[in-house]
């Protein structure tokens, strides 16, 4: 009976774990954000676009994709506002020692991005939907490339804030206070980590939208309607794919190498290397199947070389093996002072099944997003008279970037443990102290429920409203670039 | 000014800023089920914040990261210590949020039901917890010092459901209705704006009974305090001010009467603020735990950036958001919404 119990109340504990609980609440609020955070982005300048090309060429269709592509995106920025409240209160909800510890430097981009981006973001939205029978016409239009500036310079701030956790700079620990301390902003907002992740991850956030106007144009154009404008959206949705896809690809090779000279435990993790390898050696593992410690490597198809060149930008450079830098980083952190360095276990590697299959992932699903795009512009260059499946295809590629960026994030962060802030303070030193494991699980189970329905039912909204297609629009005279009053009936309604 | 001094009143303008503007909003989506006798009704008040409640929200999410960034022992101490609370308020904004959007996307009544339930209630809940959190940080909070630095917060939510705390969420409850009803008579016309006016005479009146209760329940508490004059200052101006709006809504006056609810929020806010003043988080277990405003500061170069980032973009954050309001100046009315809307 005693026993019983014991392994009851221990079986508990572990259940009711602040850190792990807190650890999941975060990265299930994180990644449910960043769903709509790079559609926000990318769609915003995709309909930025189209709105320009309205008003340049004064074409109906432009408008029309317009309207249609802007209600989507408008669904989606509700969310992404929404959730984005979370994201900032659960650093104190959960993260209160790490608050408490790296506020100094963490909260001043934190509240750069609340005065410079989501105001700017937050007035214009409102001007863009409320106004178009309000604004003249290019007024109206200036709103929209606002409100995309307010959405890249968030971004900017926010990665910014992260690339701190990933590579701590422009910083002095200030013993007395027991906290880390601002030293040069210039350094917190020029980090590398920072430069290089920033345009990754707009990037990547145009391809997300790109493909989904693909998307619901090739469901349209499956079922022949709406020829003209659909037309035009699947070729414009394949170029950005295209071109954003390059863009991926350049600066994701740029920000392999500064995280292998940041945080060379994270490369190794991507590939699961654990001893040094160089030239030749430094091989990418395109697939393999082994025992995920990877002690034993049972089958494996690998690219020799590539890993020294993701990792240097040379085919004979060298790339550092988990084994050594566990030695290394031991000597380093756990020192007899070193409370906040120290891992409770001594691992210093991340989970390495995670950082190696989400590397993938991420490589491929992105890459196979732009295949279809590639293909299928080529296969339309002269008809589009397809075969069905192949309409299929190309609807079915919306959800590839997404799950992309989903995996490129889990990389990113699961491969930065065991650390909050790199080399200056673990994750488990970060959780709140005060807040009790059952409270965490409560907010954990309202977020997922909460979160959950409101997926189902912003995905069902998105898909009418694509589905819908383009809205019919009896514009009134409007050359002289101010709507006339017929308008006001079609265009207030858009909310 | 000491930079931390100063800090102390951006922040807690900041906070007055969400107060009074995502107030009215609060109050709008609070009238819903009062004035919104069909679909026409209840577009149209939606309508009367549609084009700004984002923006009015932002002045939360401002405040939160600044204060993040100012008080950071602050923003551990208190976001972790009022976690359930917090939880509710974000639920029902996230809520209140997606609604306004959502709402009239899907078909069938049923669906704008719900959201619209989501709207009064996303509405109600945060002022109320608002209203208790700050009317327990004037109080004072069961905290104690950490070894290491910091402060951690060793009550429940339950701690913070005192007599005192309640009545500081009442009385934000009605104020910002009040606020909202006002609201609504300024920007639509016709029946609309005489039914709200009406509504906005009751709530209002019952808004100075808890103020009056309220405010002076606090200067009771603060009244050893050598600074309680500020206090009573604060709180003789948010009294007037209600009860000149209430006046002013009663002659039909409704430009007076939004200002004079927008003075007394801030001026409700101010005089809490006043009485925490030179604390963050007074501790109620033993004063000489409690959290003053210079132990909870940022670094000196940290509170330099930040007031040369605020001198620059507050002047052109406040120039475009009045702009904004300025764009929908107009009053709607029933006719203006499209046959069909809901």
């Amino acid at each position: 009976m005693g026993r019983a119990t014991f392994v009851l109340e221990r079986y508990m504990n572990e259940f009711l774990d602040p850190l792990t609980l807190s650890r999941w609440q975060f990265g299930l609020t994180t990644l449910y954000h960043f769903i709509f955070v790079p559609l926000t982005i990318g769609m915003c300048l995709l309909v930025a676009i189209l709105q320009t090309a309205w008003v340049k060429t004064g074409k109906m269709k432009y408008l029309r994709l317009t309207r249609l592509f802007g209600k989507i995106f408008l669904i989606n920025f509700a969310m992404g506002v929404v959730t984005g409240i979370v994201q900032e209160f659960q650093f104190g909800m959960n993260w209160s020692n790490y608050s408490r510890f790296v506020g100094d430097i963490f909260g001043a981009p934190l509240a750069m991005e609340g005065l410079i981006a989501f105001f700017f973001e937050a007035t214009f939205i409102g001007l863009w939907i409320f106004g178009w029978d309000k604004l003249p016409k290019k007024i109206h239009l200036m709103t929209i490339w606002f409100v995309w500036l307010g959405t890249v310079a968030s971004a900017y701030f926010i990665l910014a804030a992260n690339a701190f956790m990933q590579n701590p700079d422009g910083f002095t620990i200030n013993e007395e206070r027991g906290r880390a301390e601002l030293e040069s902003i210039g350094a917190v907002l020029t980090n590398p980590v920072a430069v290089t992740q920033f345009p990754h991850t707009i990037f990547a956030a145009v391809m997300f939208a790109g493909v989904v106007i693909v998307s619901t144009a090739a469901w349209h154009l499956r079922r022949g309607q709406y020829l003209d404008e659909m037309r035009t959206a699947l070729r414009f949705g394949a170029w950005t794919n295209i071109i954003a896809f390059m863009g991926v690809g350049l600066t994701g090779h740029s920000l392999g190498m500064v995280m292998t000279e940041t945080q060379p435990m994270k490369m190794a993790a991507a590939e699961a290397l654990y001893e040094n390898a160089s030239g030749a050696d430094a091989s990418f593992s395109v697939f393999s199947l082994g025992t995920p410690d990877g002690a034993h490597e049972i089958f494996s198809i690998r690219i020799p070389y590539l890993l020294s060149f993701l990792s240097n930008g040379t085919f004979d450079g060298s790339v550092e093996g988990i084994r050594d830098l566990q030695a290394e980083y031991t000597a380093q952190y756990c020192g007899a002072d070193s409370l906040l360095t120290c891992p409770a276990d001594g691992q210093f590697a991340p989970i390495i099944w995670v950082t190696y299959w989400a590397f993938r992932w991420m490589i491929g699903l992105g890459a196979l997003a732009a295949l279809v795009s590639v293909v299928g512009l080529w296969i339309t260059r002269k008809n589009m008279d397809l075969p069905d499946w192949a309409w299929r295809v190309a609807i079915w590629t919306a959800p590839l970037p997404m799950l992309a960026s989903l995996v490129g994030w889990v990389f990113t962060e699961m491969g930065r443990q065991p650390w909050i802030v790199f080399g200056v303070m673990t994750t488990e030193q970060g959780v709140s102290p005060g807040v009790p494991g059952w409270a965490v699980l409560v907010s954990l189970l309202v977020f997922t429920i909460v979160y959950g329905a409101l997926a189902v039912v912003e995905f069902k909204l998105i898909t009418k409203a694509a589905k819908e297609g383009p809205p019919e629009i009896a514009l009134g005279a409007d050359a002289d670039g101010k709507p006339g009053e017929a308008d006001h009936q079609q265009l207030a309604t858009v909310y | 000014m000491e930079l931390t001094t100063l800090w102390f009143f951006i922040v807690g303008a900041m906070l007055i800023g969400y107060f009074v503007l995502d107030g009215f909003d609060f109050g709008v989506g609070m009238s819903l089920p009062f004035l919104g006798r069909d679909n026409t009704d209840r577009r149209l008040i939606i309508n009367t914040i549609g084009p700004v409640w984002d923006l009015n929200e932002t002045w939360l999410i401002v405040a939160g990261a600044s204060l993040f960034a100012a008080f950071p022992e602050w923003y551990a101490t208190m976001f972790s210590g009022f976690y359930l609370a917090l939880l509710v308020i974000l639920v029902a904004l996230i809520l209140r949020g997606v609604s306004f959007e959502y709402r009239h996307q899907g078909k069938g009544r049923e669906w704008t039901r719900w959201f619209d339930q989501f709207i009064f209630w996303g509405s109600v809940v945060p002022p109320l917890l608002w209203g208790v959190a700050f009317a327990n940080l004037a109080q004072g909070l069961p905290i104690v010092p950490m070894e290491n630095g910091g402060w951690i917060y060793q009550g429940t939510l339950l701690t913070l459901l005192n007599p005192y705390g309640l009545l500081g969420g009442l009385t934000m409850l009605l104020i910002t209705f009040a606020h909202g009803l006002v609201f609504i008579s300024l920007k639509t016309e016709g029946e609309m704006r005489e039914r709200a006016r009406g509504l906005a005479a009751k709530v209002g009146a019952a808004a100075i009974v808890a103020g009056a209760v309220f405010l002076g329940w606090t200067i009771m508490q603060h009244i050893d305090s050598p600074t309680v004059w500020v206090v009573v200052l604060c709180s003789a101006v948010a009294a007037v001010a209600l009860i000149a709006a209430w006046v002013a809504n009663f002659a039909g006056r409704e430009g007076w009467a939004f200002t004079g609810n927008a003075i007394a929020i801030a001026f409700a806010l101010l005089a809490i603020f006043m009485s925490m003043f030179p604390n963050l988080m007074a501790s109620s277990i033993d004063p000489s735990y409690s959290m003053s405003v210079v132990g909870a500061a940022s670094s000196e170069k940290t509170l330099e950036l930040m007031t040369w980032v605020a001198l620059f973009t507050l002047p052109l954050v406040l120039a475009y958001q009045a702009w904004t309001y300025w764009v929908f100046r107009k009053r709607l009315s029933r006719a203006a919404i499209p046959v069909g809307a809901h």
